[in-house]
């Protein structure tokens, strides 16, 4: 389904941050990417985003090489793609059902969709009372779960999270993963990242170990290891 | 399509609403940007109209002998009209010059008497000869003496009158005018440009704080017209509420200046000027408003939406 086919990413500053990368995710896929800061996750991401291109290589999703896409099949790509990110990206003027409404709008999806979808989806990630809640009225944990509600709502293939957890407690940590883990289980893929030992070992999924742009361990059950 | 415009259009007016300070301080500045092209527009309406109030001033008088033939009148009319340098020749008849006369002294009994009791009309008839340019009139009067000059003492004209020192005022003050017209115009337009620039800047720097915004937009997959959209409409709003503050502030100025404006420049009055060039000082200033907006805005959204 995703398929990074030897891939290299150079920066004309930082120098070659990817090397020779062969990673192919399958439907269904939970997969976890661990390495330390600057070993290259987010920009892996980028590339399935296509917010940055490969030097070398090429990204596949389906039999479609990213790479290669106009601008509006960009488009089209990232509302198949949902994104959650550590720091949430919400849009700071508008309420939590508006921040998920862009996300239909942007889809050409129609009001009556948007109506009846969002007060769901909030209602899913039990935020059904804060619908009309702005981002700064929110709790850190909350502003994720409305950025995972707004990841979810064009029903992706694929939710790609950066680091959701990175700025939540471990109760809103564990919220968090377990929504991921629900969506997964509808048969979305999920690709996340993240230097939080506990929760990829709880999650006991496949994890790829990332370290100076290289793929070191790439393991079908594995456990968080540095 | 319908469903976009109309979302475009909310989410640009939900924008204004909310960033209600941002947008104060937009519209101030915008609004001050377009008073200063409105005054402009005031400025030059002024300066102009008294440059042609005082040309007008400025005219030849030939005053012909009571005895002159019309047809040898009218022959000179069309000779000093033929001059590319004369701009009308207005010809009042022995008629014409007496009722103007009797219209003047209307109230004097006097006068009108012994207008009655001379029975013939003693007034020659006259030309009133006006220039396109207030340094043409030499030429002009010498033109019209050599002319009858050379009918030698059968001339039919009694006097040219030309006065030269109310000239001289005329000429420095035409020239006072012509040149503070254009060093006017040089401070204004740079004063445009500066606050066009100001504008224009502010716009930018509102949509650089929503650079984040714009590139979560590009990343949930909305397109470039759908990100752009509610920014240009939100700029479009600031001109359009800009527009209409300086359009009444500026008729209050115009008001209130009007009576002395008429007294100062002669001739133009600023508030009705203003009444009846409405259309032109809607389009110039409502239009730049708009147009300033947007495309402040056009430009400023696209840098950010290079992800």
């Amino acid at each position: 389904m995703i398929h990074f086919d030897k891939v290299m990413k150079e920066y004309p500053a930082s120098g070659r941050v990817l090397h020779d990368i062969n990673i192919k995710i399958q439907p269904n896929e939970f997969v976890s990417i661990v390495g330390q800061s600057g070993a290259g996750k987010t920009t892996l991401l980028k590339l399935l985003l296509a917010e940055e291109r490969p030097t070398e290589g090429i990204v596949f999703i389906e039999d479609a090489n990213i790479n290669k896409l106009n601008r509006r099949d960009i488009n089209s790509l990232r509302r198949r793609i949902g994104s959650v990110f550590q720091d949430f990206r919400l849009l700071p003027y508008k309420t939590a059902f508006e921040n998920i409404a862009f996300a239909m709008e942007a889809a050409g999806r129609s009001d009556q969709e948007i109506a009846s979808d969002v007060p769901h989806v909030l209602d899913l990630v039990n935020l059904g009372d804060k619908m009309m809640n702005f981002p700064h009225e929110l709790s850190g944990g909350e502003k994720q779960r409305v950025a995972i509600a707004r990841a979810i709502i064009n029903q992706p293939d694929i939710i790609i999270a950066d680091e959701p957890t990175g700025n939540l407690d471990p109760i809103s940590t564990n919220e968090v993963i377990q929504i991921l883990q629900k969506i997964n289980d509808l048969g979305t893929i999920i690709i996340l990242t993240t230097h939080n030992k506990g929760v990829v070992d709880i999650l006991g999924r496949r994890v790829i170990t990332i370290d100076q742009g290289r793929v070191v361990r790439d393991d079908e059950q594995g456990r968080y290891s540095l | 399509m319908w469903t976009s415009i109309k979302r475009v259009g909310k989410a640009g007016f939900v924008n204004f609403w909310r960033n209600g300070f941002v947008s104060l301080a937009s519209l101030s500045v915008m609004t001050v940007t377009l008073l200063i092209i409105g005054v402009t527009i005031f400025f030059s309406a002024l300066l102009n109209s008294s440059l042609e109030q005082l040309k007008n001033k400025v005219d030849i008088n030939v005053y012909f002998v009571t005895s002159a033939p019309e047809s040898d009148i009218l022959a000179l009319k069309k000779d000093i009209e033929a001059l590319p340098e004369v701009k009308s020749v207005e010809y009042l008849s022995r008629d014409d010059v007496l009722n103007e006369f009797k219209g003047k002294h209307a109230d004097d009994e006097l006068i009108l008497q012994a207008f009655d009791e001379l029975g013939d009309n003693p007034l020659g008839a006259t030309f009133n000869i006006n220039a396109t340019d207030p340094s043409q009139y030499e030429s002009i009067t010498k033109f019209v003496e050599d002319k009858t000059g050379q009918a030698g003492a059968a001339s039919i004209v009694r006097k040219v009158s030309y006065h030269g020192d109310k000239k001289e005022a005329i000429d420095s003050l035409t020239n006072f005018i012509t040149s503070s017209k254009r060093i006017g115009s040089l401070i204004i337009t740079l004063f445009i440009f500066i606050s066009v620039l100001i504008t224009f800047n502010t716009i930018q720097l509102v949509i650089y704080s929503s650079r984040e915004e714009i590139s979560v937009m590009r990343l949930v997959g909305a397109s470039m017209t759908y990100i752009r959209g509610p920014f240009m409409v939100t700029g479009i709003m600031y001109g359009i509420i800009a527009g209409i503050i300086s359009l009444f502030a500026l008729y209050l100025v115009a008001l209130y200046l009007g009576p002395s404006t008429t007294l100062f420049f002669g001739g133009v009055n600023l508030a009705s000027y203003y009444l009846s060039h409405f259309p032109l000082v809607f389009m110039v200033i409502v239009g730049g408003g708009v147009a300033l907006g947007a495309v402040s805005s056009f430009l400023a959204v696209r840098r950010y939406l290079t992800i």
